[in-house]
């Protein structure tokens, strides 16, 4: 190992394990898997726009393209074209370094979530890693450096104190995010989140009593760690301006505003691999959706990968109209209400239910 | 993945340097940041890959937050940074240096086994085996600690109500 | 070369690291080539809803932040200490629930005595 030239070692040994096809594939797959992640932010944005308007009785963005279907691009490149104000009293290096800090996690998080079975004999996962959901928790939580730097680095009033409330109200709702998981882990005995899918095979896991618990701590914690309405404090429009982001403008505002978007929607996507089956469907599927296709033959495609896979995008689509639907639904909370819901409701209710789970498994052995 | 380890520990060494020569604290606490990733990174080399998770998890993620509130609190500005002084800077040459000294003798004379790797599965289950059965004292112990910290913070929040 | 699938994964996330970063730096720099720039000294003062800024930009916030940070950073070493257990949970037995219990008997109790101070008494 330490005579051989190294970089052409580490490349041949990956290669020869593996072989140039499962290379190629791999990138295929991170590629494609970062595209959509992208596209669907965008496309979601446009969703909230439109569903917002439609519950407050308003038409919304439906001039470019079909129904407004081409609004994201237009939106797009409007940010790309808008001047690039750098404000004078800004703290330059980390003025820009933000919005970055704050879009690489949400992007990262998404990877080791199974958003298939197989397709071609090929998991439908990125990196199917062990500590799945403890990877997801450790990157999620560098999050909050994006927010708390623009905060600080904009050097103004009220960025400063959104940048402040927004981390404080982050690292407290981790804690019950993370103890509300506790009770599935128990129940799957893996951080895998692969392994947690499979084991819903017969019965996904919010129909355990304990386990729909957690999923609504689960929940109502990823509202807040997304910043969302009932608890967008760092935003709150009518007292802190636009919080930690007043001072962005143009595309470092737009990759603030696509964080956001991201982490809903690797949120809707964890619930749903954690409590829904993931990409399972609950009946049974025709036999003959499994036979390879012959069309494709050189692939060996299995249409029933298309369902799998179809089927957790579908759901994740749901969470995702609920993350919309309450923001337009429930007024925001108060600081005070939001710490105490924290730290005196969900972290007693989610240590009670280890407790409580932990009885319950040791009874029904 | 000797290359990686080289690539790692030296970002690591380079970055650790530059905490201590970087005026600007939140600049420190950034390359501090980078200092626990890459050690992070050691960690996978190793196939510790929960001890990796929790190094992010809990120093990058939690840590250094409370870190940045520090400094947040106390309203740093750049003009009031310090400049370096020789002789503040001599002096903590010569500790550092001392300690290096003592730390190469101590492994010197050490028992450890040098260089063998340990065969260890440092998955998630063993390592909860483990914490569960031979190491069940040092962990209560641990919840002490905890403990001990908690009412020190209630020790501060008391000062500050008062 | 000892190459584990879950060793390959995490070659992976480095090259994923590498293409995050690509995916945020990229529109940036395109933004910063195609914009326009236009510098004025209104559009450089601090935004404050059109009045000027009075005062400093620091301003004294609650120690409160502070001490909330640092109880979240010790649950947050409790909840480390609970993921593995669960993992292990079906192969420990009861002697491993009894000792959990004892962990977060001594945490809940310091949680109830900051509870009773009020620590978490957001003012």
């Amino acid at each position: 190992m330490m005579t051989e030239p190294m970089i052409a070692g580490l490349w041949t040994d990956t290669v020869s394990f593996f072989g140039v096809h499962a290379v190629a594939v791999v990138l295929l797959k991170i590629a494609v898997v970062l595209f959509a992640l992208l596209g669907l932010v965008s496309y979601t944005v446009l969703a909230e726009r439109r569903i917002s308007a439609f519950i407050q009785d308003r038409l919304g963005p439906n001039r470019v393209g079909w129904f407004g279907l081409l609004q994201p691009v237009a939106d797009s490149f409007k940010f790309l074209l808008k001047e690039n104000v750098m404000p004078a009293h800004v703290n330059r290096i980390y003025y820009v370094l933000a919005p970055c800090i704050a879009l690489a996690p949400a992007l990262l998080t998404f990877i080791v979530i199974p958003f298939g079975n197989t397709l071609a004999g090929e998991p439908m996962v990125i990196a199917n890693l062990n500590v799945g959901v403890l990877w997801m928790f450790s990157i999620a939580s560098l999050g909050v450096y994006g927010i708390v730097l623009g905060g600080w680095a904009s050097n103004s009033k009220y960025p400063f104190l959104g940048g402040i409330r927004s981390s404080a109200q982050m690292i407290s709702y981790e804690i019950s995010m993370g103890l509300s998981l506790i009770p599935v882990f128990m129940h799957v005995g893996s951080l895998n989140l692969t392994e947690i899918v499979n084991a819903q095979s017969h019965r996904w896991l919010f129909l355990h009593p304990n386990l729909f618990l957690a999923f609504l701590i689960f929940m109502i914690s990823s509202f807040a760690e997304t910043n969302r309405l009932p608890f967008d404090l760092p935003e709150s429009e009518q007292e802190l301006v636009g919080g930690y982001h007043t001072e962005y403008g143009s595309m470092k505002f737009a990759l603030f505003f696509l964080a956001e978007y991201a982490n809903m929607i690797t949120a809707s996507a964890l619930m749903v691999t954690l409590f829904f089956g993931g990409w399972q469907v609950p009946f049974a599927l025709p036999e003959s959706l499994s036979h390879p296709v012959t069309w494709l033959a050189p692939f060996v495609f299995q249409p029933v990968g298309f369902v799998y896979i179809l089927s957790f995008f579908l759901k994740m689509l749901l969470f995702l109209g609920v993350f919309i639907w309450i923001r337009w639904t429930l007024p925001r909370f108060r600081y005070d209400q939001l710490m105490n819901l924290g730290w005196k409701v969900f972290l007693p209710m989610a240590l009670a239910n280890v407790f409580v789970m932990g009885i319950w498994m040791a009874l029904s052995v | 993945m000797n290359l990686l380890f080289y690539i790692f520990s030296g970002l690591m060494l380079l970055c650790a340097a530059l905490v201590v020569a970087n005026r600007h604290p939140v600049t420190s606490a950034m390359l501090l940041i980078l200092v626990f990733f890459f050690m992070a990174g050691l960690f996978v080399l190793l196939e510790a890959f929960f001890l990796a998770v929790i190094q992010v998890l809990v120093y990058a993620g939690a840590v250094m937050v409370l870190f940045l509130f520090v400094m947040m609190l106390l309203d740093i500005r750049s003009s009031q940074i310090r400049r370096q002084n020789a002789p503040a800077m001599l002096a903590g040459l010569s500790v550092g240096f001392a300690f290096w000294v003592e730390f190469w003798l101590i492994l010197r004379h050490s028992a450890l086994p040098v260089g063998a790797p340990m065969n260890f599965d440092a998955g998630i289950r063993p390592i909860g085996k483990l914490l569960f059965s031979e190491f069940v004292l040092p962990f209560e112990i641990t919840s002490l600690l905890l403990l001990a910290a908690l009412v020190g913070v209630v020790l501060l929040s008391q000062k500050e109500t008062r | 070369m000892g190459g584990t699938s879950f060793e390959y994964s995490y070659l992976l996330i480095l090259v994923l690291l590498i293409g995050s970063i690509f995916f945020a730096v990229a529109p940036l720099v395109i933004a910063r080539i195609l914009g326009p720039k236009k510098e004025s000294s209104i559009k450089n003062a601090t935004y404050e809803c059109g009045l000027v800024s009075k005062g400093d930009p620091w301003v004294q916030f609650k120690v409160q932040y502070y001490i909330f940070t640092l109880v979240f950073v010790i649950f947050d070493l409790e909840t480390v200490f609970l993921f593995p257990w669960a993992v292990a949970f079906n192969a420990l037995g009861a002697f491993a629930f009894v000792e959990m219990l004892i962990f977060i008997g001594i945490l809940a109790g310091g949680l109830l005595y900051a509870w009773e101070k009020g620590v978490l008494e957001w003012r």
